[in-house]
Order: structure tokens, then sequence, then C-alpha cells
């Protein structure tokens, strides 16, 4: 079972980002997707930058992808994803149809279907597969069961990847919900989430972490975590993806990577996993529960 | 505008009289759902069962108007066929289009349905032509409606690089987040509008008078807490007020209601082709309320759109049944981003 590093989901100064990606290099992940994908106004990393941390990643032994953003609202967005479409060195994560258009109509056929693509059934992944998609990622609401009952029922040749750590990418918006915290405006938020390194929490009003903030973007407070469950997750699954957060992301690779070659067991591993999570755990979704459940099955 | 270019208005019908009253107060079309999960107001007491639904097909196309079904949920490989059949059955019935969301089922529809209109959905995320380009080309739809997300200028964008039609929200439930984009409901209780038809659904609110006031949750997570003469709100949950950095407040949006009357000539003038009502969960009076208004402000710009001025009374008729009784233009004025 291969892992994966997903795309940096939060803004951080650009000497972190370029810190983090050196970790990274050395860290146990096959594959590292790269790249911004939740606010066109986040440039501490621009398209050129990215492309030199994928190259240096690439010489590290990695397969590296260029991930596209999800939301695409003007003709700047488009512009931007079209740089990052016509370049040949690396393969691009499709996270909107816009990006699948431009990749069809440049005739790729490398290229992931990200997980905001609403793949929920084999005749939508099999439309995807034949215009060129070599991997997809499971949305994240996407229970274990579904996802292996998609799989049975015909689908395409293609592999599987699920987002098995991390704040859970729930929605996204136009209006960015960090600047609206401080009575500023997306157009001149002055960049105030550079720098929280793992969004800003939203509690209910009794105190209890519910969503994470971070710009455009809505998270889950909690963590997403498929350690435990791990087994079943790799019956369906060729690609785990782990989410970069602000600490610990190379300790969190470490022990997927030990886990997944069975060296520990998985109830261990999650036991350990614990000291590297901001907040409790859940895999609801993976067992077709709430999402923000922690279920342990009977 | 050109004397074409009609912009049709398109009201929810959540039920037959609701149909049969937005068809009387002027609505061009209406569209609405089978009581199934095929659909994104998966409502107890809602929708349509096909006698419903053949008897609201007769009653609009008797007086010249159209039907649309929405089937914009996504379906899966465990229950695919409900959603084929439900396509199946629309064309049977003689709906003059489907708005869908999930590409596998335009497929179907375009390879066994050939004469059937497509529209793609909400619920599928199209935000640039290039997305709507691609539904075209792929599967012929014919028409797209925009998510809530764009301002008025790339809204116009879109039109100026697009052949499809496009349909836009002008008043109701404001979602906050990107229709098809969005997984709360799911997070807190397991039902999605993606899968289930469904945010933040009824069986899984709680009201409790509480000493700390009415407290309203969500599968057990408090959205709001309402003190005395406060009015309690239904716990949808990015309309709930939570802390954030120590500050209570709506961290999302407050409960407030979508109203583009004002931006008409402009919309009419970027060329849309349509204009969507939101509300299927609304009563009849509702409907023939918002119908009435929008019917007189349409008709209104399309003679004479340098003298369109919106009327304080259309205004103050929609603030009625706004939630919270407040309007707002949402993304389409770009500050409120």
């Amino acid at each position: 079972m291969k892992l994966a590093l997903g795309p940096l989901l939060y803004y951080w100064p650009r000497q972190a980002t370029l810190d983090f990606y050196a970790q990274v290099a050395d860290s146990p992940a096959d594959v590292v997707y790269v790249g911004e994908t939740v606010c066109s106004r986040r440039h501490e990393l621009r398209l050129d930058d990215w492309l030199e941390v994928a190259a240096m990643l690439r010489a590290a032994g990695k397969e590296v992808v260029l991930s596209s953003q999800s939301l695409i609202e003007s003709e700047s967005d488009l512009k931007a994803l079209r740089r990052i479409v016509a370049q040949a060195d690396f393969r691009v994560e499709a996270n909107d149809m816009s990006a699948v258009h431009l990749l069809t109509g440049a005739g790729r056929r490398d290229w992931i279907a990200g997980p905001t693509l609403n793949i929920f059934n084999p005749h939508t992944l099999a439309l995807l597969a034949e215009s060129g998609a070599t991997r997809w990622v499971a949305p994240p609401e996407m229970s274990g069961a579904v996802l292996a009952e998609l799989l049975a029922s015909g689908a395409p040749q293609i592999k599987t990847e699920v987002l098995a750590w991390g704040r859970l990418p729930l929605a996204h918006s136009a209006r960015c919900f960090t600047a609206r915290h401080f009575n500023l405006q997306k157009d001149t938020c002055e960049f105030r989430c550079l720098g929280m390194s793992d969004g800003l929490v939203l509690r209910t009003r009794e105190g209890e972490p519910f969503l994470t903030l971070n710009g455009v973007q809505t998270q889950s407070a909690r963590v997403h975590n498929l350690l435990a469950d791990l087994s079943s997750v790799r019956r369906s699954a060729q690609v785990v993806r782990v989410s970069p957060q602000g600490e610990h992301t190379i300790r969190v690779l470490q022990l997927f990577r030990e886990s997944a070659d069975e060296r520990l067991a998985p109830q261990e591993a999650f036991r350990r996993s614990a000291e590297c999570m901001v907040e409790a755990p859940c895999n609801g979704f993976w067992h077709g529960r709430p999402g923000v459940e922690q279920y342990v099955p009977s | 505008m050109t004397s074409n270019s009609r912009i049709e208005l398109v009201c929810p019908a959540g039920s037959l009289p609701a149909l049969k009253t937005a068809v009387d107060h002027g609505a061009d079309c209406v569209y609405l759902g089978f009581k199934d999960a095929t659909n994104a107001r998966n409502f107890t007491g809602l929708n349509f069962d096909a006698n419903a639904m053949r008897e609201g097909v007769r009653y609009a196309h008797d007086r010249r108007r159209k039907v649309l079904l929405a089937l914009n949920t996504y379906p899966q490989a465990g229950n695919w066929s409900a959603w084929t059949a439900a396509i199946d059955r629309a064309a049977d019935l003689g709906i003059d289009a489907v708005i869908l969301a999930d590409p596998g089922l335009m497929a179907y529809a375009q390879k066994t349905h050939p004469a059937l209109r497509l529209h793609l959905s909400v619920q599928g995320s199209a935000t640039s032509y290039e997305a709507i380009n691609f539904y075209a080309e792929r599967f012929g739809i014919q028409r797209a409606v925009l998510p809530r997300v764009l301002s008025l200028p790339q809204v116009e964008q879109v039109i100026a690089n697009t052949a499809v039609e496009i349909e836009v929200f002008g008043f109701g439930g404001l979602c906050v987040m990107v229709e098809g984009r969005c997984a709360l409901s799911a997070y807190a209780t397991g039902e999605s509008p993606n899968c289930n038809g469904a945010c933040s659904p009824g069986k899984h609110v709680r009201w409790e008078q509480t000493p700390s006031g009415m407290e309203t949750r969500l599968n057990g997570i408090l959205i709001d807490r309402f003190g005395d003469g406060e009015r309690a709100g239904y716990p949808t949950l990015c309309k709930g007020r939570f802390d954030v950095g120590g500050e209570t407040y709506y961290a999302i949006e407050e409960p407030t209601s979508l109203n583009t009357l004002e931006l008409l000539p402009d919309l009419a003038r970027a060329g849309i082709r349509a204009i969507k009502i939101e509300g299927r969960q609304r009563s009849p009076a509702y409907v023939a309320q918002v119908t009435r208004v929008w019917r007189e402000a349409l008709d209104r710009v399309m003679r004479d759109i340098d003298g369109f001025r919106v009327q304080p009374a259309w205004i103050a008729e929609l603030d009625k049944v706004s939630e919270g009784r407040s309007h707002t233009l949402g993304a389409y004025y770009r500050p409120w981003k």
C-alpha cells in the first residue's frame, strides 16, 4: 500500500512551508501532492516555487502531483489552472470539472481525480477513467462499505486513494470565514490565515470543538484517523492519504508506514497516534455514520 | 437586452397545491422532485408520487408552462437503478427537462432518452464556463444553474463564454457553501445533501428549554441558544451561533434569505435565461407571494429595463417570507465574501 501526503490546506509562511517539504523528502511518503487548493489569494509560494518543491521531491524519489484549486470562480483562477495543466513535468490532481475539461482538452491521460469531484458510483468513475484519470480519491463522506460495493460492481481499471488522516475538508464557500472573524472582507483579508498552522477552531456555545475555519474552507475540528481501520481500508485502496498538519506530520506518516507494512498492529498504531492529534479522533464516515463519531466496531 | 431573450421564472413546487399556485401566479416553469432520495429536498411530507406528478404536468402543460424534475443527488452503486428508473419515469411523464448533478446519470439520460432536455443542477458545483462546457460537450446539457458563489461580474464572464443557458438563484434560502461541495450535514448527522438529499434533517433536530435559554441541537450538537423574546430558529448548522476565538456570533452566516431583486436589470443585461426561486420546502402561501412579486418584477424589467425600479412594496412582501425577515445579495455583492 502506497502512502500519499495530500496538499497543504493551510497557509504557512514561505520558509515554514519550504522547511516542511525538505522534511517530507526524507519521510516515508511515496506520493506527495503539492500546490494551493484552497484560496487563490495565498501566494507565499507561487506556481514556480511549487514546481521547484516538486522537482526537489522527485529527486528524492517521490511521485509528485500538482493539485489544482477546488473552487474556481474567476478568470484568474482559470488562468492559474491552465498553467498547471500546461506543464508536462508532473501529473495533475483535478479538483474541479474545469480542470477535467482542460486536462481532457489537452489530451492528458495521466491525471488524478480529486476528492471534490463527487464520484459516488461506478458509472461516473468509468467516465473519468475513460477521460484519462488513472487514480481517484474517494469523497471523504463515502463509507468503506459503499466504496467496496462501488469497486465490486464493475468499476474500471483505476487506482483508488482514501483520505485516512487529517481534519476533514467538509465544505467550500465564496466567503472567507477567517476574514469574517476579523471583520475583514476577503478582498482585503490582510492574509490573516497566514501562520494559523491548523486553522481557527469553531466551538459550540458549550465549548465543544466542532469545526475549523480555514479561509473559504470549512473543516472538521476532529481529526479523521483511520489508523485503526487500515485493514479494511487496504481492501479497497492502493493509496492512503495523510493531510498535512501543523506538527507531527512526519511522525504520522511513519505510523502509517509501519502499520501498512504490518510492523505495527492497527490498534497500537492508533494508540500511539494520540500524541499527534490536535483534537479528538473521528472515523464515522468510514463506518457509514455521522463523520464526527469515533466508532469502534463491536 | 434583445426582444427574444425572455427570462424564465422558475418556481418551487414541493406539492401539487404549490405547483398549481406557482402556475396560477405566473411561473414559467415549476421544478419538483420525487418522494425519495433522488432529489436534494428529500423531506417528509414533500414532493410527488407518479400520480401527483402526472396531474401536475397536465395542469402546467394545459397552461403552457413547463415542469422541470430535479434528480440532483448522487446515486451509488447499490441504488443506481432507483435514479435511472426516475429518469425513465420523467421521460414517460413528459417532463420538460431533468435537472441532474451526476455525470454518470447524464450519460444514461443522453443515451436512453436522447430527446430529453438536460439541465445541470446547482448541486453539480459548476462555477466556471470551463466546467459548464465540459458537461455541454460530453452530455449535451442545455442549461446550467450556477451555485450561489459568484459575483455579478463573474456571472457575466460565465455567460460570455458558454452557449449553455444560465439560470441563477433570485430568491430564497441562502446556501453559504458551494452546493454539491458541502458535507457539514453528513459530518453532524450522517445524512448529506449529496447522497440523501437532506441538510440538517428534522429527525435529528431537538428544541429544549433550559435555564440558559431555548437550545436547538442537531444530533446532540448545540447549534444555537436563544434568550427570552428571541425567536428560536431551525438549527441549520451553518446558520448557528458559535464561539471562535472567545467571541460568540454567527460565524458562518446569519439566518437570512437571498434576494436579488435590485440586481435584476444587471442580471438581465448579462444575459441570464432563467431565475430560480428557492423553497420547495415552503408552503403554497409562500409560493404564491414570492411568485406574484417576481412575476411583476420580471415583466417590468423585460418591458423597460432602464426604467426598472425596485418597488418598496415588493421588498416588504418578500421580507415577510424571508428567513429572519432579512435579506442579502450574497456573493453577487463582492464585499459579502
